[in-house]
């Protein structure tokens, strides 16, 4: 064993984050203005992402894959991709924290440094190949957000929230690695290279174990990615945590727990998956349509954006189960887009929010439009987006999925999702009707804190940039997933 | 195969009968002849005062947790050091990372005044 053999270079992006949140908690030790902390984390983040890009340039083919500390982890296409959309998010959530933070008294360092850590165990997921690798990165990036979710800790409702996902989060931890072990009983080996090998050398191999393993493994995941019915503490938790903290988790823990489950069922499973590929469509389609069901009786945005949240996961597990290339993809495309618009819509919630915001129901968004006119309209745009509505981001991410899930024979689910979209529309418009066709509320308008501004103007551009000029984005998806299915 | 864990299956019965006896034996036998003193709680000796359900500084609590972080680091340290030939520089360096990064973390804890009681 040397040194050259852990690869340093390959997993430069990840390390480039850790190193950044290790400097942030010690600069805070010495610093009394905190907004620098901020910047020098969105320095990080942006260093990561050119790491990434020169990862990425710097293979010929495009079929390729650099292992790392032997064959615990791998920079591959897919691995870069998801890297971009952790770093996105990260930055929109690191500029639309900024003055959150000050306005809700809550401006300590170490939320920048909590912010990085769990984007650094994102980023592992995203790369992990080897079952050990992902139980460690599920839980770098967990803990950091059962932290930052109560870190309002003058709120009982932040405090609420973290107990209750950290209380969840542990009992999913157990179902994961119970799989695990099931799963290293059956095959031997908790490396994916090595389980493919044994599940090739059996032929169509279904043992006991290695099926209850993966059940296990898609319990614990399903409670990670909040679907129905594992979604129980998903509103109170999106609820209770402070706004930016919900932006970064609904989107990253989110794409995260979708990166791990793609590479584990598409690459290391794909012949048990017909076992249990039923199953994951009846969650899929209980995850939309409760998701969705809830968000209509929903008059608090923060909280319909939770359900809204959950419903999406249940658009993005079609991409999943139609398990070809064209819905993994989409499932990229999705959660990239979803990104923009989620982090974005929620910037929009904090620039409307006052002091341990009280305003947060429908009413208050009354006359946005006349009030906030361009506020009101970035609003639009990510309502529209979310429902998907052409030519925004959200759209092409369904139409995607919903063909993938067309062309593999999975006719029934895409127009369960169409229909569900459709019922979807009814809350998102609910917001934009009550923004430019209710009177306004009287109020002094609020000057909109320039990194704030920033955040919502760029998840703006990422919003429409994706729908407007779709095909750059998801020619890079389906190249990102070839290794995949490639090998 | 299950017939070689017949000793530890004996094990674990001794172990339960002898429970039960050392629990049963007293009972039955024992004289009793109870008084206020022998019915109150037992505080390894000191003659108990309050309640339980009182406040108490949760100095306690981060003494305890840091305690655990830093004992665990020591645990790495044996087994590292019985192999540290064989792994040579490599694993110096590796232990070197993993104990900066915890020292990044005692720094942060001593600047932040976790380690001083008042």
């Amino acid at each position: 064993m040397n040194i050259s053999s852990l690869n340093l270079t390959a997993i430069a992006p990840q390390i480039i984050i850790i190193i950044t949140a290790l400097v942030v908690l010690l600069a805070e030790l010495f610093t009394g203005r905190k907004s620098l902390l901020a910047y020098l984390s969105l320095l990080g983040i942006i260093v990561a992402a050119i790491a990434s890009w020169y990862i990425w340039n710097g293979t010929e083919q495009r079929l390729f894959a650099v292992p790392m500390f032997q064959t615990m982890a791998v920079a591959d296409g897919y691995s870069l991709f998801l890297n971009l959309v952790f770093l996105v998010t990260a930055a929109l959530s690191v500029l639309a924290s900024i003055n959150y933070l000050v306005r809700e008294r809550i401006n300590h360092g170490e939320y920048y440094a909590l912010l990085l850590l769990a984007t650094g165990g994102m980023m592992l997921m995203g790369s992990a190949t080897d079952l050990m690798t992902v139980f460690l990165a599920l839980e770098i990036l967990s803990i950091s957000l059962y932290v930052l979710a109560g870190f309002n800790r003058a709120d009982l409702k932040s405090g609420e929230s973290a107990l209750k996902y950290f209380l969840l989060g542990a009992f999913a931890s157990g179902f994961l690695l119970y799989g695990i072990a099931l799963i290293y009983g059956a095959t031997g080996t908790t490396n994916l290279a090595a389980i493919v090998d044994f599940l090739k050398g059996t032929g169509p191999m279904r043992g006991t174990y290695l099926f209850i393993g993966l059940g296990l493994l898609l319990v614990g995941f399903s409670f990670k990615i909040a679907l129905v019915p594992f979604h129980m503490w998903t509103p109170d938790v999106y609820e209770g945590a402070p706004t930016s903290v919900t932006a970064f988790m609904s989107v990253g823990a989110k794409a995260a727990g979708f990166a791990a489950l793609g590479r584990l069922l598409l690459y290391a499973f794909p012949t048990l998956l017909g076992d249990w590929v039923w199953a994951l469509a009846v969650l899929s389609v209980l995850t939309m349509t409760l998701g969705n069901l809830t968000a209509l009786a929903q008059t608090n945005v923060k909280r319909m954006l939770a359900y809204s949240s959950i419903a999406h996961a249940g658009y993005i597990l079609i991409g999943l189960i139609a398990a070809n290339e064209a819905g993994m993809a989409g499932v990229l495309f999705y959660l990239l887009a979803y990104a923009f618009m989620n982090v974005g819509a929620f910037a929009v919630v904090i620039a409307v929010g006052r002091e341990g915001e009280p305003n947060l129901e429908l009413s208050d968004y009354a006359g946005l439009g006349s009030r906030q006119p361009l506020l009101a309209a970035a609003m639009a745009v990510f309502m529209f987006s979310l429902a998907g509505v052409p030519p925004l981001a959200g759209f092409f991410g369904k139409l995607y999925i919903f063909s993938a899930a067309v062309q593999a024979g999975f006719v029934a689910l895409a127009i369960i999702g169409v229909l569900n979209s459709v019922v979807s529309a009814f809350f998102y418009l609910r917001v934009i009707v009550y923004m430019y066709m209710q009177k306004p509320i009287v109020e002094a308008r609020p000057v909109l804190a320039p990194p704030l501004a920033l955040a919502i103007a760029l998840a703006v551009l990422g919003t429409i940039g994706l729908g407007l000029l779709p095909t750059p984005f998801l020619t890079l998806a389906q190249q990102s997933i070839a290794m995949l299915f490639g090998a | 195969m299950p017939i070689d864990y017949l000793p530890i299956l004996i094990l674990v019965i001794v172990a339960l009968l002898f429970a039960a006896l050392a629990l049963l034996v007293p009972a039955l036998l024992g004289p009793r002849k109870p008084t206020a003193i022998k019915f109150s709680t037992y505080e390894s000796g000191k003659i108990p005062f309050g309640t339980t359900g009182r406040r108490f500084p949760v100095k306690y609590y981060l003494t305890a947790v840091l305690f655990i972080l830093f004992d665990i680091e020591v645990i790495f340290l044996y087994p590292w050091a019985v192999v540290f030939k064989a792994l040579k520089l490599f694993g110096l360096i590796e232990m070197g990372v993993f104990v900066l990064i915890l020292l990044v973390g005692y720094f942060y804890v001593w600047r932040k005044g976790a380690l001083e009681w008042d």
